[in-house]
């Protein structure tokens, strides 16, 4: 049953995303980029990753879509034709996939609890979190006390992230504003 | 006996190799097109797609969300260290996203275009 529900939420994502590729409306493009992001966090919560289905919720098909949408307002939401030949790109996408998939065959299988991926860390954080830090959920236990530093990192990347967007947006408002005085005088 | 095990086998790739197609999609999609918020998309989906490779090997049949249920010595739980790395992966990509954006709004300014090839071709640096 987990494995049908998986394949097919799989196959819906695949869909979308051939989706994607052929649509040449913008405004399509980011509404189906958002289905794609639902999607996707329905089939993280299928895996038992709730947080991380939350977060892709939140995060990827809302703010995501936001900050295309007003992207697309400033800019234009139709995509000019192609003008080079596709088969360099297809050709490199499809070595990519062939040396990825020749990858997989090392990867565990599906589901399964024995594996190198489930056996020593996972476990031991399972075990602690309850007698270190008393937080049930193990997810908020290991970001927030084993892996802080992580979490701050990633704080840093934020501010420095908007930071950046603040100041490539405010060079285009002085430069509006130059623009209105040449105007009046 | 050998057929069963071959069908473990595929249906236990099947994950894997839609995550690989994912992967490709977004691959093709950021090199092929020449539209810069396209190729941001492309982007977005080859770093979801990531979130599979990393959550599926933590999934285990049988298994629930790594909360901790009380009295439940024998419940098994998913791996939950793959969900707080990509936990952090979710945000970064979102930050990446949108210092892109940012860029491709300015170049719209400078160039009034967001597609590649016009704005290597209108090009004047100054």
């Amino acid at each position: 049953m987990e494995f049908l529900i998986n394949l097919i939420l799989l196959l819906f994502l695949a869909a979308v995303t051939i989706g994607i590729i052929g649509v040449r409306n913008l405004f399509a493009v980011v509404v189906l980029g958002g289905a794609y992001s639902f999607l996707m966090a329905t089939l993280l919560i299928a895996m038992d990753a709730v947080d991380v289905g939350m977060t892709e919720a939140a995060v990827g098909a809302g703010v995501s879509t936001v900050l295309l949408l007003s992207a697309l307002h400033l800019t234009n939401t139709e995509e000019a034709p192609a003008k080079h030949s596709n088969v360099l790109p297809i050709a490199l996408s499809l070595l990519t996939g062939a040396v990825l998939v020749y990858g997989t065959w090392d990867l565990p299988r599906y589901g399964e609890a024995d594996t190198a991926v489930n056996s020593y860390v996972g476990d031991e954080y399972l075990a602690r979190s309850i007698p270190e830090t008393t937080i049930p959920n193990v997810v908020t236990s290991v970001l927030a006390t084993y892996r802080g530093y992580d979490t701050l990192g990633e704080t840093a990347v934020i501010f420095t992230a908007g930071i950046g967007v603040l100041m490539l947006l405010k060079g285009r408002r002085r430069k509006e504003d130059e623009d209105e005085e040449e105007e009046r005088s | 006996m050998e057929g069963l095990n071959e069908l473990a086998f595929v249906l236990g790739g099947v994950n894997h190799w839609i995550t690989v197609f994912l992967i490709m999609a977004g691959l093709y999609i950021i090199v092929s097109r020449s539209n810069m918020i396209k190729k941001l998309v492309g982007l977005s989906i080859f770093q979801t797609s990531v979130y599979l490779l990393y959550v599926s090997p933590g999934k285990i049949i049988g298994g629930t969300a790594p909360i901790i249920i009380a009295n439940a010595p024998d419940q098994m739980y998913s791996n939950p260290l793959p969900h707080v790395l990509i936990l952090t992966a979710i945000v970064v990509g979102v930050a990446t996203l949108a210092l892109g954006l940012a860029l491709v709004v300015r170049i719209n300014e400078a160039y009034g275009s967001i597609e590649e090839d016009e704005v290597y071709s209108g090009e004047d640096w100054n």
